[in-house]
């Protein structure tokens, strides 16, 4: 054995073709970091094109992961170590890698063909392009097919498990136990003793090949993480949001109506959704998306807590409803799984731009809560308790999350249900006489009556209602009232949630003021400065309407205001509007999730000015 | 919840306990006057429970409907009565919902989600008011006014070519597709007691007059003087028969409807016998053609019903069976799926 040295945190990134099995292989590798005890958190990027040409730039796909003895919040900037499947992983991570990277890459791809279509001039492993890095050359495919010899196979199969031979090399460069993924390789070709067997081989000849030819100087090893005690699975934001609404769903004793059109990065909600009707859970593909949220809001008027699920494109569609949904005042809820651009934009790269089209995307004066996941294991909560405030507040809400946080992977804690918060509904009486529009003095929600019980029959719709009544009326005192009115119910949520802690001394140079899928980055950037004695705190937006009462407190009290988003700045329009403060955005729209030390430099370069 | 009860009869509805407390604000003289008033009939006549009926419509004059009734009721946005009535029956398949639309409502803007309901055949009865034109917006031609229509909208007349909503529903698969006429009461109720009899999608178009931007276009359907001329009533087992005396039919001569003079017994024999049982979509097509022949005479009745079963059946069905099959939920289980490990 060679020298053994302890890391505080790595991250890794792998990646090839499309077809060469690498969201599998992050996957597996993720499993087993979890299983050690890390704390981890993963980063899957996937081509755009279903089947992109082979070798090609654009079909190629990577999954990253940082997992660290620390506790950490993001999947990383840069990569420690690079899995380059092909000339194309390679060239497309080259400017992500760390100086000093180690570069595990598969030799026997780099034919000229493939060098061609990664627009490499020259073969990069000779020419020394990749001189600051440390390169390992290993012959993938003929080091697999050698290892499954003696397997009655087809060569295109056997080739095909070359990505477990490189697994099996990582897993002795990180001093892991095979265990789990040889488990998962039994389970998953349970069907194909002679896939168990070839995965099998590979796995542990990419491990044994890595120890016995000393290829790496080094082994690592990452120390377990001090993590809360408990029982752990990883899980994504998708994932979350979906056993977040069936949570909600058993406690509130309601039917969850999940009414949806597929769009990426959305879709998986609905599909996942759609495997529990075991739980009672109604889901129903529509014809678009205007019609989701129809049948949702249709399902709500009668009795079921109406949902819907998409991305930007399919949120422009439904406004006109989620209007309705205001003035009907019915509980709903919107999730809206962000993605990149305008329009089509980039459906597979991720972006915070939402945010308007959620706050004022409706016409006239049509407030509802907007809560946003800060990643994705918060996705369970804020899919629970963005059901519990549209039930208890009659009204919809809509839940920000966003392509990276969809996709994304952290260890969760497994909450116990007993423990939740209860979801109190607001069910009208039968034996009271029935104004649709009453409200509750404290939330201001009106009383839900559902079709079906006697003496609760009523009508609404989005005609303008008359106070109390719920008459049409359009009368112009009435109006303003009403219009008050649904606009002070949605500051009143604010009543009912828990406001956000500042993280940090009470005053100082700079806050920083955060939502969504930023929280990792500007908690481990402003962590890191404080560290290093800088006067930096931190308030992290959950609820972005209404906002908390404390953000205005916080404002006055430092020099200087920081709102990072990935977008072209919408929170800080909405913060100077409401706080009249001159507060300073640091905005990239690039696809991609924010970069801590960009971060960093920009909450510097604040603090020197 | 999922299995569809048998429905109670309410005898205690009366006209005045079903009409809600809210002012009528047709135009005097509007045709939706009249359907609402058969609705209240059918209501009464049927003994449908005022709590477990639902009227849910989209935007123009026609969808101001539900407020009159003293019933469940939403008053939705334009063109998408369909998508929350889906909703509605879904959530809880124990009600009665009925959709009411316009020609505007339900074939333009919505006309996506009219197909839709057709295809799924949800048990809920969808109303059309045809008036030709848009009411409330008023006076714009509509997707069922003719080429040519001359409104404030097509001063020098529309240039679309209009859509027939019953051969609109039968291409969409609808399973019971009626005709019926604001002016005929009777046998308006008729079609809507069938409608609701129905257990899957019902459509009903309504000839609707709008005496305000389109008045008298169903005139010679409705006037006595010329009624019996120009309508032919569909009966199930029986020839197509029109005229005064009765003495004109329509028989099928190859792939084309034709008139037929009925002198003798023998003229009698060649009609054909109208059967709205039959499944092969062409036949009723081709009677909703009628409509356009200015030979022939304009179908009333039911042009086709089909048993199928219905979306909400197999939708709540299919819930059972994966219980069934998975078991019933447990959420503390379902947490814990998957590869977990504990950290003490
Ligand atoms: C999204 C939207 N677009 C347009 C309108 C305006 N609008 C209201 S009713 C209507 C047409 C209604 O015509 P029809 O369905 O034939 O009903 P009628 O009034 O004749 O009964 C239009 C265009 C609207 N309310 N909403
Ligand atoms: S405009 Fe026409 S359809 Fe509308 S209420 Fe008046 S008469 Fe009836």
């Amino acid at each position: 054995m060679k020298d053994v040295k302890t890391l505080e945190h790595v991250t890794i990134r792998f990646a090839g073709d499309s077809g060469d099995g690498m969201q599998l292989t992050g996957n597996q590798f993720t499993q087993t970091t979890a299983f050690s005890q890390n704390d981890l958190s993963t980063f899957p990027d996937y081509p755009a094109e279903i089947r992109a040409p082979a070798g090609t730039l654009h079909g190629v796909s990577g999954f990253q992961i940082h997992f660290s003895s620390e506790l950490i919040y993001t999947p990383g900037d840069n990569i420690d170590v690079l899995i380059a499947m092909n000339p194309a992983a390679l060239k497309v991570n080259l400017n992500l890698l760390i100086h000093n990277a180690t570069i595990i890459v598969n030799e026997d791809s780099f034919t000229s063909k493939n060098l061609k279509l990664a627009g490499f001039e020259k073969n990069p492993l000779d020419d020394g392009t990749l001189s600051a890095y440390q390169v390992i050359r290993v012959e993938l495919n003929r080091l697999t097919l050698k290892a499954l010899e003696n397997i009655e196979l087809s060569h295109k199969e056997k080739d095909r498990c070359k990505n477990f031979y490189a697994l099996g090399m990582v897993y002795w460069l990180y001093q892991r136990d095979l265990d789990p993924t040889l488990y998962w390789i039994k389970t998953k070709f349970a069907k194909s003793p002679v896939l168990i067997e070839a995965n099998t081989t590979a796995l542990i000849g990419g491990r044994n090949f890595a120890d016995s030819t000393q290829i790496f100087n080094t082994s690592y090893k990452i120390a377990k993480a001090k993590i809360e005690p408990g029982v752990y699975r990883n899980m994504t934001g998708n994932e979350a949001l979906v056993l977040g609404m069936v949570t909600a769903g058993q406690k509130s004793g309601l039917n969850i109506f999940l009414a949806s059109y597929p769009i990426t990065p959305a879709t998986e909600v609905l599909q996942f959704t759609s495997l529990h009707k075991n739980f009672g859970i109604r889901t129903l593909q529509a014809e678009d998306e205007i019609s989701a949220i129809g049948i949702a809001l249709g399902a709500s008027f009668a009795g079921d807590i109406g949902m819907t699920v998409t991305s930007g494109p399919g949120l422009a569609l439904k406004n006109e409803f989620l209007g309705l949904a205001v003035m009907t005042e019915l509980p709903l809820v919107i999730f809206d799984i962000q993605r990149a651009g305008p329009s089509t934009g980039m459906p597979t790269k991720t972006e915070q731009a939402d945010l308007w089209i959620a706050m004022h995307g409706r016409s006239s004066e049509a407030p509802l809560p907007i809560i946003a996941a800060n990643g994705p294991v918060d996705c369970f909560n804020v899919a629970y308790e963005a059901i519990k405030i549209a039930v208890q507040f009659m009204t919809p809400v809509l839940v920000l999350s966003d392509l990276y946080i969809a996709n994304g992977a952290e260890p969760w804690k497994i909450p116990n249900p007993d423990k939740l918060p209860e979801i109190k509904i607001n069910l009208a009486d039968k034996d009271d006489p029935y104004l649709p529009y009453e409200r509750d003095e404290k939330s201001l929600a009106r009383k839900w009556a559902l079709p079906g019980t006697p003496n609760l029959e009523h009508r609404i719709g989005g005609l303008e209602k008359e106070d109390v009544t719920g008459n049409i009326s359009y009368d112009a005192e009435n109006h303003d009232k009403m219009v008050r009115l649904r606009a002070e119910k949605i500051q009143r949520v604010g009543d009912f949630v828990q406001e956000p802690t500042l993280h940090g001394d009470e005053s100082g140079d700079v806050l920083v003021v955060s939502w969504g899928s930023t929280y990792g980055a500007v908690l481990t950037t402003v962590d890191f400065l404080r560290a290093k004695g800088e006067k930096v705190s931190f308030y992290h937006l959950r609820w972005i309407n209404p906002l908390p009462k404390s953000l205005g407190k916080h404002i006055k009290k430092f020099k200087k205001i920081l709102v990072p988003e990935v977008n072209l700045g919408q929170l800080i329009h909405i913060i100077r509007g409401k706080y009249l403060v001159d507060a300073v955005g640091f905005n990239k729209v690039k696809g991609l999730p924010l970069r801590i030390d960009e971060l960093k430099a920009a909450i510097l370069k604040l603090i020197e000015e | 919840m999922a299995e569809q009860t048998t429905v109670q009869i309410d005898t205690t509805i009366t006209k005045q306990n079903i009409t809600s407390d809210q002012e009528v604000r047709w135009c005097v003289g509007c045709g939706d006057y009249s359907i609402l008033a058969q609705m209240k009939k059918t209501l009464i006549d049927l003994g449908l429970p005022r709590e477990k009926t639902v009227f849910v419509s989209g935007i123009g004059c026609s969808s101001r409907f539900p407020y009159y009734l003293d019933t469940y009721g939403f008053h939705t946005i334009h063109g998408r009565a369909p998508a929350v009535a889906t909703g509605v029956k879904l959530a809880n398949p124990d009600l009665s919902v009925w959709v009411i639309t316009g020609d505007g409502d339900g074939l333009s803007i919505g006309g996506n989600h009219l197909l839709h309901l057709f295809r799924r055949n949800l048990d809920i009865n969808v109303i059309l008011f045809n008036n030709q034109i848009y009411g409330l917006t008023k006076g714009q031609y509509s997707p069922t006014s003719p080429v040519g229509k001359v409104t404030k909208s097509s001063p020098y007349g529309s240039l679309d070519g209009p859509i027939n909503p019953i051969s609109f529903a039968l291409g969409c698969s609808a399973t019971f597709v009626a005709r019926a006429m604001d002016r005929d009461p009777k046998h308006l109720v008729e079609m809507l007691k069938r409608a609701h009899a129905h257990k899957g999608c019902s459509f009903v178009e309504v000839y609707q007059n709008c005496n305000i931007y389109n008045d008298g276009i169903y005139f010679n359907l409705t006037d006595p003087a010329t009624k019996s001329d120009n309508v032919v009533y569909l009966e199930h087992n029986e020839p197509l028969i029109y005229g005064k005396e009765k003495n004109t039919g329509v028989k099928l001569n190859g792939f084309k409807f034709e008139k037929a003079e009925l002198k003798t017994e023998a003229d009698h024999e060649k009609l054909f016998k109208h059967d709205e049982k039959n499944p092969d979509p062409g036949y009723a097509f081709m009677l909703s053609g009628l409509t356009e022949n200015p030979e022939l005479p304009t179908p009333l009745g039911v042009f086709r019903e089909l048993e199928q079963d219905s979306f909400d059946k197999m939708f709540h069905q299919q819930i059972e069976d994966v219980k069934k099959d998975k078991g019933k939920g447990d959420i503390k289980k379902l947490l814990l799926t998957g590869e977990t490990w504990t950290i003490n």
